[in-house]
């Protein structure tokens, strides 16, 4: 009988020890799996993205598509280069403009503008696309994505902050693009 | 000698590793196993113990920063001693593991060693087979170049793909929003931490059932698997036929052992280091990054591949192949061992080998994209402007300055994005390269909005000279029968060739 006791004394404190473990474990799981997913979590707010300058618009001649660069608007101590970024403008005529993201819309290789043949080309897997953006041959399903844009004070703006990937084009950035 | 035997077995005596250790090296092996076949698990792991090693090494130098992580690489390359060397090993030694995993795979699969009762091991093993990519991808993140930072656009490209958590698994890997320093810090965790501390406990389990369960052995035609039998079967065969494997099977081990070292220490010597190549700058996008050597028939096959079977490909292929690695020996763990009495077995591997091989190759001179520096760097050849009219020789310097070239190569020089086009006119008639140049088509832009009427009919000039001097170029012939055309194709397609 006293056996008895004891085994089930002993049994009881392991439980106890048990349930303590857990519930300091899933304390715990909240910081560690909202540290994990921190990336996620800022984009749902949209905190990633804002408005950049690239430059007065006189810089871009009408009818011409120019490469342009700007920053990342959000920038780590340990980012280096990485945080520079470019971008196709082509001006089309007076404040009317498309700005592309140099990453193709296949898998994201910097896609070259060749003004003579009026195609955007691809080195990596053989993209190619025409002025406007859209598809002209090669492996990508879609255009090129295109940042929003606005003309303030003789000033073209983008709003930048996230890299373009394909597949994220049908929720997030898709409808963006086509608010420009 | 007896001082040592002393200290010996003072520690022993405490420790008590010797019986276990001593039982572990001599466990009795089939004599056949003691084959040159059998040392590539033994290799794989040297290559690995190598890598631990001079990836310390590294570690103590680099910096993982997306900030400072290239200039540490240069100082390794150039300012440390012998830091070109220790990369270059590291480098070298990651391909040589990649190569030796799958050799061993092979021969494990040609020598039927994944039926029971080595199914698990077969399993760890496939784990064993992804990590060792997982290192090699990583590791060519840290090489923080412009390679790695492209690399990593598709990867995240790749990833997005995934339906519903797509955009979220991008954000996780690179954590961010963009390709920055928080992306080289979570690749250095994984390349440093996590895919090598699974890797070491995936290679002691692996270890352990090879102790536990006996080496496969030698497979004779003829001699099945049957569950019910096999391990006494192999019991008997250790009794009757075996030997210690310390130093009975060994020796060649540690002769293969030594013989790989020494083959990835001559290419770390004679080859060098891997890199980098340039700043990771977004900014400079004059550039075609590739992956390293393992992943190029991926490269190939994301080219090759048509739009619409791509995301599933993508999202699919992985899944199937794995699967079916991982369900192999519980298809046919039982059954045939030797490769003799397996021919589908045998076409497996040498299908994978080929495409695989095909892919590789395919990759080193890119047929699917567009020389881009072809239009300005690659002349027409000469004979395909003699006694060329100067409308022809306008059209010729359309095809030049439209950049033609870049995917179409004359004279075996220029891009093979597109056909060749020495022969074009005995292939499309004058009025089909037109349509074909204004509206495209078969993968080819339409140039209609980028060329003038006179730019055109110049352009097709020329293309219609581009026949063999004995050949007549293509013409349609409902033309001849129609009233009043028979002079149409002569108009058109001027033949000036002498």
């Amino acid at each position: 009988m006293s056996d008895e006791n004891t085994l089930s004394r002993r049994g009881l404190f392991l439980k106890l020890g048990i349930f303590f473990n857990g519930v300091v474990a899933s304390a715990l799981t909240v910081p560690i799996v909202g540290y994990v997913l921190s990336s996620i979590v800022r984009s749902r707010s949209s905190s990633y993205l804002s408005w950049v300058p690239l430059g007065q618009v006189k810089e871009f001649p009408e009818g011409e598509t120019r490469l342009a660069t700007f920053k990342n608007p959000n920038v780590m101590p340990t980012d280096g280069k990485t945080v520079d970024t470019a971008c196709w403008v082509r001006r089309i005529e007076g404040n009317q403009f498309q700005v592309f993201a140099v990453n193709c819309a296949h898998l994201g290789c910097p896609v070259r503008w060749f003004p003579q043949s009026g195609l955007f080309m691809c080195p990596c897997h053989g993209g190619a696309y025409y002025q406007d953006g859209s598809r002209a041959s090669g492996p990508p399903e879609r255009g090129l994505f295109e940042y929003p844009f606005k003309v303030e004070n003789g000033l073209i703006q983008i709003q930048a902050g996230e890299l373009f990937t394909p597949g994220a084009s049908a929720s997030l950035q898709g409808k963006k693009s086509t608010c420009a | 000698m007896r001082l040592i035997g002393q200290i010996g077995q003072w520690f022993d005596k405490r420790l008590q590793l010797a019986a276990p250790i001593r039982a572990a090296v001599e466990h009795p092996i089939p004599r056949n196993t003691a084959s040159w076949f059998y040392v590539f698990g033994s290799a794989a792991l040297t290559v690995f113990l190598l890598q631990i090693v001079t990836g310390i090494l590294l570690a103590m130098v680099y910096v993982p920063s997306g900030a400072e992580a290239w200039n540490s690489l240069q100082s390794l390359n150039h300012d440390v001693t012998f830091g070109w060397f220790i990369r270059a090993l590291h480098g070298w030694g990651s391909n040589f593991m990649v190569a030796i995993v799958l050799i061993h795979m092979v021969q494990v699969f040609l020598f039927g060693a994944y039926k029971f009762p080595r199914e698990l091991t077969w399993i760890v093993g496939v784990f064993l087979l992804l990590m060792t990519l997982g290192m090699a991808f990583s590791g060519q993140v840290l090489r923080f170049d412009q390679d790695a930072y492209w690399g990593l656009g598709i990867g995240a490209s790749i990833a997005s793909h995934v339906p519903f958590v797509g955009p979220a698994a991008v954000k996780i890997m690179l954590g961010g929003p963009i390709i920055a320093g928080a992306t080289l810090s979570r690749f250095f965790a994984l390349h440093v931490f996590v895919i090598p501390v699974s890797l070491v406990a995936l290679v002691g389990l692996h270890l352990v059932m090879v102790l536990k369960l006996g080496i496969n052995e030698w497979p004779m035609p003829g001699r099945l698997v049957r569950k019910s039998t096999y391990e006494a079967e192999y019991h008997e065969l250790t009794r009757k036929d075996g030997a210690p494997f310390f130093p009975y099977a060994i020796w060649k081990d540690i002769f293969f052992a030594a013989f790989v070292l020494a083959a990835v220490a001559a290419c770390a010597w004679y080859f060098g280091p891997f890199g980098p190549t340039g700043r990771p700058d977004p900014t400079i996008i004059q550039t075609a990054p590739r992956p390293d050597y393992f992943f190029l028939w991926m490269y190939a096959l994301l080219s090759l591949l048509p739009p619409s079977l791509e995301t599933p490909a993508l999202l699919i292929g992985p899944v199937l192949v794995i699967s079916a690695l991982i369900l192999l020996p519980f298809v046919s763990g039982e059954g045939e061992k030797s490769w003799r009495r397996r021919p589908i077995a045998v076409l497996t591997v040498l299908l994978t080998a080929v495409a695989l091989g095909t892919l590789t190759h395919l990759s080193g001179f890119t047929p699917w994209s567009p020389h881009m520096n072809a239009w300005s760097g690659e002349p027409i050849p000469r004979q395909f402007l003699n006694g060329r009219t100067a409308v022809e020789r306008t059209g010729a310097l359309v095809f030049q300055e439209k950049q033609c070239r870049n995917c179409h190569s004359l004279g075996q020089a220029g891009g093979q994005r597109g056909p060749a086009l020495d022969l074009v006119a005995t292939r499309l008639t004058p009025d089909q390269l037109v349509r074909q140049v204004i509206q495209g088509g078969g993968n080819m832009p339409a140039y209609g909005k980028n060329l003038s009427p006179a730019e055109t009919t110049a352009l097709v000039a020329f293309l219609a000279t581009l026949h063999p001097a004995g050949q007549l170029p293509a013409h349609n012939a409902s033309h001849d029968l129609g009233i009043g055309q028979a002079s149409r194709r002569e108009k058109s397609a001027p033949s000036t060739h002498p």
